[in-house]
C-alpha cells in the first residue's frame, strides 16, 4: 500500500521526470476541456447551418466549419469527451480482465496457467482489428459497443505482464509468511502479490489509453466508429480526408488534437515506466 | 534442436484448435445460419435443395459434430463459396491462381509486410541503438520526439499527407494501386521498378508505426544490455567502443527483439486493413474488410484461419531464431 | 442506390435539361483509333451477366459487353439494338422482333434469335438467381421464328413489355447450353456481343475492356475502357487530381468546390444532369407509429426539402415531390406539398397523442418514447448528411433519431428483406417507363419484393393495375398523375430529392454529346486526336 509521504515523493518523482510531467499536463488539460465543455464551446455542436458549410478559420468559427456548417472547435471540444470516454472504459476493461487472468494463470500455475494462456495466445495469433470489426459488424456500431469490444480484445498484454509477476512475487517471503499464516488464495492474490504487481500494469494502461485513441480514429476512417450527430475526433477527421485540398482545417486540427493526446498518453507512460521501474524493459 | 523444435510445434497445436474455435463460435453467434444467405439468394430454391445445402454444411447434426466437420474442410483449405453474388470459393479469392503469382491478395499482403518489417529493422535498430548510447543527449531527444510522433500520427492521414505531398504535388510517385495501366508494355525491369513504385508508400505507411514502438524498444533493450557487468568487463578490457556496442551489447539487445517481432505478425495484418483500402491495394487486408462489411462469413474464416496461421508460423520460426542464438533456450 | 434488384436498373438514364460544356474542341479532328478511358470507381463488379447482377457497378460493366434486343435513343424514345425493327399485333399483345443480321459473339458465331430465346428461357428458369425473372413471366409464349426473328406473346396487356427486352435476356447459347449458368466461369469473364470485349480482371484493382472489332455498330475508336477499383473517395479523388483517371462521377462538393481550379478547367469538361432517380425516406408501414398518416405528415413538414437541397446537393439537384424525376411526362407538379412548418408538425404529433413531452425534450405516447432509427447505406456522403440534417430537423419536434450506416448487401439482406427497419433513407433509379407496380403494389410484399415498407392503398393497388394494362400515353399520365397525388397525400416515403449526375471526363476526348440519358451512350463513338493519345496497351 501506498503510504501519504511515499506517494508525495512519487508525484515529486513525476514532476521531476521531464517526459511524465508534460504528459501529464497534456492529459490534464485534456480533462480539463472535456470536464468543461459546455462552457468552453462556443456552439451547440449539432447545430447545423447550411448557409454557411465549410467555411475556414475566422473569428466567428475559430477552426472553421465542416459539410453541414457546423462550429469544428466546438466539435472538437466535445469530441475529446468521446476520445477520452473510449481510452478510459476500453483500458479499464482490459486491465481488470487481463490482471485477473494473468493473476489466476500466474499464481495457480500447472494447467490452469497452461490453459490460459493457450487462451492469450490463441487471442494474439488474431489480429485485434480483425475481431474489433466483425463484432462491431454484427452488434452494430456506437460508442458503448466500440468501447467494450476494444477492451475485450486488448487485454492479452496486461495478463502476460501480470504472469509474469506473480511467476516472481508468489515465491517471497510475504507471500510464503502470508500462506503460513493461514491466508486464503484470493486473499493472497489480492492483497499481497497484487498490489506489489500494479506498477507495470498502470503503465501498460496508461500506453494502452493511446493505442485505444488511435482505434476509435482508425474505425472512424472505416466507417464503423462514432455514429451521428455525435462528434468525434476520427469523424471529423473523416470529412477532412474527403476535402483535404479545400479545407485544410479539418484534417489538420483534428489531426492534431489525436496526435497530441496519443503523444501525451505515451509520454506519460513511459516517463512512469522510468520512475516506477527503472530497469524493466518496455513492454509494449 | 530438433527436439526443440518439435516441442514448439506441438505446443502451436492447442493454439491453432483455440482459432477454430474461435472462429466457429464466431460463426455460431451470427445472426442468421450460414445456408441463409445462399438459399435466400433464390426465393424460388426448393425444400430439397435447401436441405441438401444444409447437409453440406452439415446443419443437421449436433454442435460438435458440425464442428469437427467443419474443421477436416479447413485443414484442407476448403473454406466454401463465398455468400457474394460471384459465389466463388473462399480458397480462389485469397490465393486465385489464374492470376500472376505477384498478383494474388496473399502474395501481395505478405510482400508488403515483409519489405515494411525490413524497413523497420533497418530503420529503428539504428535509431534505438543511438539512443540508447546516449540517454538523454540530444540525438536521443529529436528521435525520441520523432518517434513519439510517428506513433501517435492516425495511420490513414500520414497516408493522405504522403499522398498529397509525393504523389499530387510532386508527382514522384503513383497513388494507389499495385501496377501501373501500362505494365503489361514494360520492360521486365521496367515492370520490376514499376511495382517497386507502388509499393513505396504502402509500405512507408505500415513501417511507420513499427518504427515507432520497435526502437523505443530497443532503446530500452539495449539501455539495459548496456548496464550489465559484461560490457565494463570489455570496456575494462581496453576494447574498442564499437566492439562493445556491437559486438557485444547489440547481440545480447537483439534476442528479446526476435520474439516480439513474431508476436507482432497479426499487427502487421491489421494495419493492411487501413493502408490496403487508402492506397487501394488488392490484398487480405481490403478482401477482409469487404467481407467483414457483406457479412461474408465463409470469407471471414477463411481470412482468420489463414492470417493466424502464418502468425503461428511467425511465432515458430522466432522461437527458432532465438533458440539458434541462444543456447540457453535449448536446454530449458 | 437501390437501383440494384430490379428492372429500374435496366437503364441509368436522365432526362431534361443539360447544363455544363460541350466537349468539342475548337479544331475539328476526323475520329482516329486508339488511347483507352481510364474510369474511377469506388465500387467492383461481382458478375458481367446482365441478368445476374445486382448492383450499379456491375450493369455498367455488363452493359458494354453485352446488347439487348432495344435501347433508348437520346430523347428517350425506345430504337432497335439487336433487333432493326419491330411489329406489335393490334391487340398489343405479341411483339415481333427482326434482329439485325451483322451481329456477332466475340468468337465468330452470329448472334441469332435463338440467343434471344436461350437468354429468355434462362431468365425464366426457377433455378437461375436472378432478381428480373419477374417481367419475364407476364409472356405466355416466346418463340424464334426462325434465325432472326423473335416472337413474344403476352397473357395480357402490358405497358413496359418493349423496355424489357434490353440487354437482360440475351445469353451466347452455344456457350453456356448444357452448363450451370451460376456456376460458369464466363460469368466472371464473359462472352458478349457489345461495343467492348472482357480481357483482364484483377479483383481489387481493375477491370479492362478492349475494343470489338465485329461490333455490329463498328468498332469503338477506343482501344479499351478501363475500370480502376478505389474504395477510398478520398484516394479515388487524388487520383483524378493527379491525371490518372479520366472519367469518374463527382460528388456535388467535388463538382461546386474541389474542382473549380485552374488544373480542372483546363484538362477535363465537367457535365451535370438530372439523374433518372430520386432519394426518399421511407417508412415501415408494420411499425404502428408510422401506421399513422399524422405521423408521417407531422414528419414531412418537419423536414425542409429545400435546406438539404441548398446544404447537401449544394444546389446541384431539384426537390422531389414523387416517384417521378421533373420535367418528364408522368411527372404531376400539381400534388399537394408539405412546407417546412414546424408548428404544423407538432400539431400533427399532438394530435396523433404524441402530446406528453420527456425531460429531454422527446415526445411520449404511453409511455414510449418517439425513438426511431434511420438505417442507409455506407459509402454515400449524400445520404449520411441528409439523415444528419433530418436527424437535427426532427429533434427539434421532439423526434429523437439515430443513424445507422449498413453496407449495401448486408443492408438488403438483414435489414431490408427481414423487415427489420423502422425508416430507411435510400434511392430508386427509375425506367423510363412509369409503371412501378413492384414498389407499391400490395401483392409485392414478400421476401424479396421491392414493397417492403408493406404499403397497402386499394386505390394505388388499383391505378398501378390500370396503368400497365394502358398504351395510350395521355391516359397514363392521367393515371399516374392520379397516383402521384395519393401518394403525396398518404407520404409512405417523403420524396426528398432527385440528384443531378455530375460526371467529369478528361479533356482529351471527343464526340460526347450530353443527352437526357447523359453521355456514355454513345462511349463507342468517343475518340481521342492523335496528338493526345495517352495509352498504347495492346502491343
Amino acid at each position: 500500500m501506498m503510504e501519504r509521504n511515499t506517494f508525495y515523493a512519487f508525484v515529486k518523482r513525476l514532476w521531476r521526470n521531464k517526459l511524465a510531467a508534460t504528459g501529464l499536463c497534456i492529459v490534464m488539460l485534456l480533462c480539463a476541456i472535456a470536464a468543461g465543455a459546455p462552457i468552453i464551446a462556443p456552439y451547440n455542436c449539432n447545430a447545423i447551418d447550411v448557409k454557411s458549410i465549410l467555411l475556414p478559420p475566422s473569428f466567428q468559427h475559430i477552426c472553421g466549419t465542416d459539410e453541414l456548417g457546423r462550429d469544428v472547435f466546438s466539435r472538437m471540444v466535445y469530441g475529446s469527451r468521446i476520445s477520452l470516454a473510449v481510452g478510459f472504459v476500453a483500458v479499464g476493461i482490459s486491465t481488470i480482465l487481463g490482471t485477473l487472468i494473468g493473476a489466476i494463470a500466474g499464481y495457480f500455475g500447472k494447467w490452469i496457467d497452461s490453459f490460459l494462456m493457450r487462451c492469450v495466445d490463441t487471442m494474439l495469433c488474431i489480429p485485434d482489428i480483425f475481431l474489433i470489426l466483425t463484432v462491431i459488424a454484427f452488434v452494430g456500431e456506437n460508442v458503448f459497443n466500440i468501447m467494450v469490444v476494444i477492451g475485450f480484445t486488448s487485454w492479452m498484454g496486461v495478463a502476460r505482464l501480470v504472469r509474469a509477476e506473480f511467476l516472481t512475487l508468489k515465491e517471497r517471503e510475504f507471500v510464503l509468511a502470508a500462506r503460513a499464516a493461514g491466508a486464503g488464495d484470493a486473499r493472497i492474490i489480492f492483497i499481497h502479490i497484487l498490489p506489489n504487481a500494479l506498477g507495470p500494469v498502470f503503465v501498460s494502461a496508461v500506453l494502452g489509453v493511446a493505442s485505444a485513441v488511435l482505434v476509435e480514429s482508425a474505425l472512424s476512417f472505416l466507417g464503423l466508429g462514432v455514429q451521428p450527430p455525435d462528434p468525434s475526433w476520427g469523424n471529423i477527421l473523416m470529412q477532412g480526408k474527403d476535402n483535404i485540398e479545400t479545407a485544410w482545417w479539418l484534417s489538420v486540427f483534428p489531426g492534431c488534437a489525436i496526435l497530441l493526446t496519443v503523444l501525451g498518453y505515451n509520454m506519460l507512460g513511459e516517463g512512469l515506466q522510468d520512475i516506477l521501474q527503472p530497469r524493466l524493459k518496455n513492454t509494449r | 534442436m530438433l527436439l526443440y523444435c518439435l516441442k514448439r510445434f506441438i505446443g502451436m497445436i492447442p493454439v491453432f484448435f483455440g482459432v477454430t474455435l474461435l472462429s466457429f463460435v464466431i460463426i455460431q453467434l451470427a445472426p442468421g445460419k450460414p445456408t441463409d444467405r445462399l438459399t435466400e439468394l433464390n426465393p424460388r430454391i426448393t425444400p430439397e435443395a435447401r436441405a441438401r445445402l444444409e447437409q453440406y454444411y452439415g446443419l443437421d447434426k449436433p454442435i460438435i459434430v458440425q464442428y469437427g466437420r467443419w474443421l477436416s474442410r479447413i485443414v484442407r483449405f476448403d473454406f466454401g463459396v463465398s455468400f457474394s453474388s460471384d459465389a466463388r470459393p473462399v480458397i480462389d479469392k485469397i490465393w486465385d491462381r489464374s492470376v500472376p503469382f505477384f498478383d494474388r491478395r496473399l502474395t501481395i499482403t505478405f510482400l508488403i509486410n515483409t519489405l515494411s518489417l525490413f524497413l523497420i529493422l533497418a530503420v529503428a535498430i539504428p535509431i534505438g541503438v543511438l539512443a540508447a548510447y546516449r540517454p538523454y543527449s540530444l540525438t536521443d531527444r529529436i528521435t525520441s520526439v520523432a518517434v513519439f510522433i510517428g506513433f501517435a500520427a492516425p495511420k490513414f492521414w500520414v497516408a493522405l499527407l504522403l499522398m498529397m505531398v509525393f504523389s499530387v504535388q510532386l508527382g514522384w510517385l503513383p497513388i494507389s494501386g499495385i501496377k501501373s495501366l501500362n505494365y503489361a508494355m514494360l520492360t521486365e525491369p521496367g515492370q520490376f521498378f514499376d511495382r517497386i513504385r507502388h509499393l513505396v508508400l504502402p509500405v512507408f505507411v505500415s513501417a511507420c508505426g513499427g518504427i515507432a514502438g520497435m526502437s523505443r524498444y530497443m532503446r530500452s533493450s539495449m539501455r539495459e544490455a548496456l548496464s550489465h557487468d559484461y560490457i565494463t568487463t570489455a570496456r575494462a578490457k581496453g576494447l574498442s567502443e564499437t566492439a562493445v556496442l556491437y559486438r557485444h551489447a547489440l547481440r545480447n539487445a537483439l534476442l528479446p527483439l526476435v520474439t516480439l517481432l513474431g508476436l507482432s505478425v497479426p499487427g502487421f495484418f491489421a494495419g493492411s486493413v487501413i493502408f490496403e483500402t487508402i492506397f487501394g491495394i488488392p490484398g487480405m487486408g481490403q478482401l477482409s474488410y469487404q467481407a467483414i462489411m457483406m457479412r461474408d462469413y465463409p470469407v471471414i474464416m477463411g481470412l482468420l484461419c489463414i492470417t493466424a496461421l502464418l502468425t503461428m508460423i511467425g511465432n515458430l520460426l522466432a522461437d527458432i531464431c532465438y533458440a539458434y542464438i541462444d543456447p540457453r533456450i535449448r536446454v530449458k | 442506390m437501390f437501383s440494384n434488384i430490379a428492372r429500374y436498373v435496366l437503364l441509368f438514364l436522365c432526362i431534361a435539361v443539360i447544363a455544363g460544356k460541350r466537349a468539342e474542341s475548337k479544331t475539328h479532328h476526323d475520329p482516329v483509333y486508339g488511347d483507352a478511358l481510364v474510369v474511377g470507381t469506388i465500387g467492383e463488379p461481382s458478375v458481367l451477366i446482365p441478368m445476374l447482377a445486382t448492383d450499379s457497378a456491375s450493369h455498367d460493366v455488363a452493359g458494354l459487353i453485352f446488347s439487348g434486343l432495344i435501347k433508348y435513343d437520346t430523347d428517350l424514345s425506345i430504337i432497335g439494338d439487336l433487333a432493326s425493327s419491330w411489329d406489335i399485333s393490334p391487340d398489343g399483345l405479341t411483339i415481333t422482333f427482326h434482329l439485325r443480321k451483322d451481329a456477332f459473339w466475340e468468337d465468330g458465331t452470329p448472334c441469332t434469335a435463338h440467343d434471344v430465346l436461350y437468354g429468355f428461357k434462362t431468365i425464366t428458369d426457377p433455378s437461375t438467381p436472378t432478381a428480373y425473372a419477374e417481367e419475364f413471366k407476364q409472356v405466355l409464349r416466346a418463340e424464334a421464328v426462325d434465325d432472326y426473328t423473335f416472337r413474344v406473346t403476352y397473357r395480357e396487356r402490358y405497358a413496359p413489355a418493349l423496355t424489357s427486352w434490353g440487354n437482360m435476356a440475351v445469353l451466347p447459347r452455344h456457350v453456356f447450353e448444357g452448363t450451370l449458368l451460376q456456376t460458369s466461369p464466363l460469368v466472371r469473364k464473359p462472352m458478349g456481343n457489345g461495343p467492348f470485349r472482357f480481357k483482364e480482371w484483377i479483383p481489387g484493382d481493375r477491370l479492362v475492356l478492349g475494343a470489338s472489332p465485329s461490333y455490329f455498330l463498328g468498332r469503338p475508336y477506343l482501344d479499351a475502357y478501363i475500370c480502376r477499383f478505389i474504395p477510398d473517395p478520398a484516394t479515388l479523388f487524388l487520383e483524378l487530381r493527379s491525371g490518372t483517371i479520366d472519367f469518374m462521377a463527382l460528388t456535388p462538393l467535388q463538382y461546386a468546390r474541389q474542382t473549380a481550379t485552374d488544373f480542372f478547367q483546363k484538362n477535363f469538361n465537367k457535365y451535370t444532369y438530372p439523374s433518372f432517380s430520386y432519394t426518399y425516406l421511407a417508412f415501415n408501414f408494420l411499425h404502428p407509429w408510422f401506421q399513422d398518416k399524422r405521423v408521417r405528415q407531422a414528419i414531412a413538414h418537419a423536414i425542409d426539402k429545400k435546406e438539404i437541397v441548398e446544404g447537401v446537393l449544394l444546389g446541384l439537384g431539384e426537390i422531389a415531390t414523387g416517384p417521378y424525376v421533373p420535367h418528364t411526362w408522368p411527372y404531376n407538379p400539381d400534388v399537394p406539398q408539405y412546407t417546412f412548418d414546424q408548428q404544423r408538425a407538432a400539431a400533427l404529433l399532438d394530435a396523433a397523442g404524441w402530446h406528453q413531452i420527456d425531460t429531454d425534450g422527446v415526445r411520449i405516447k404511453d409511455g414510449a418514447r418517439f425513438e426511431f432509427t434511420i438505417l442507409t447505406n455506407m459509402g454515400n456522403s449524400l445520404r449520411m448528411n441528409t439523415a444528419t440534417i433530418i436527424q437535427w430537423r426532427l429533434a427539434q419536434i421532439g423526434i429523437k433519431v439515430k443513424i445507422r450506416v449498413i453496407e449495401w448487401s448486408t443492408l438488403i439482406n438483414e435489414f431490408i428483406d427481414k423487415k427489420r427497419f423502422e425508416a430507411l433513407l435510400l434511392g430508386w433509379s427509375i425506367g423510363v417507363d412509369p409503371d412501378q407496380y413492384d414498389i407499391w403494389h400490395s401483392s409485392k410484399v414478400r421476401n424479396k419484393e421491392l414493397n417492403f415498407i408493406s404499403y397497402n392503398n386499394p386505390e394505388v393497388d388499383r391505378l398501378l393495375e390500370a396503368g400497365r394494362r394502358t398504351f395510350d400515353i395521355d391516359e397514363r399520365k392521367r393515371i399516374y398523375g392520379t397516383f402521384q397525388s395519393i401518394l403525396a397525400e398518404d407520404v409512405p416515403y417523403i420524396f426528398l430529392y432527385v440528384p443531378y449526375a455530375l460526371p467529369i471526363v478528361h479533356r482529351r476526348f471527343h464526340n460526347i454529346h450530353p443527352s437526357p440519358i447523359g453521355i456514355t451512350y454513345n462511349l463507342y463513338r468517343w475518340y481521342v486526336p492523335r496528338d493526345m493519345q495517352r495509352y498504347r496497351l495492346s502491343p
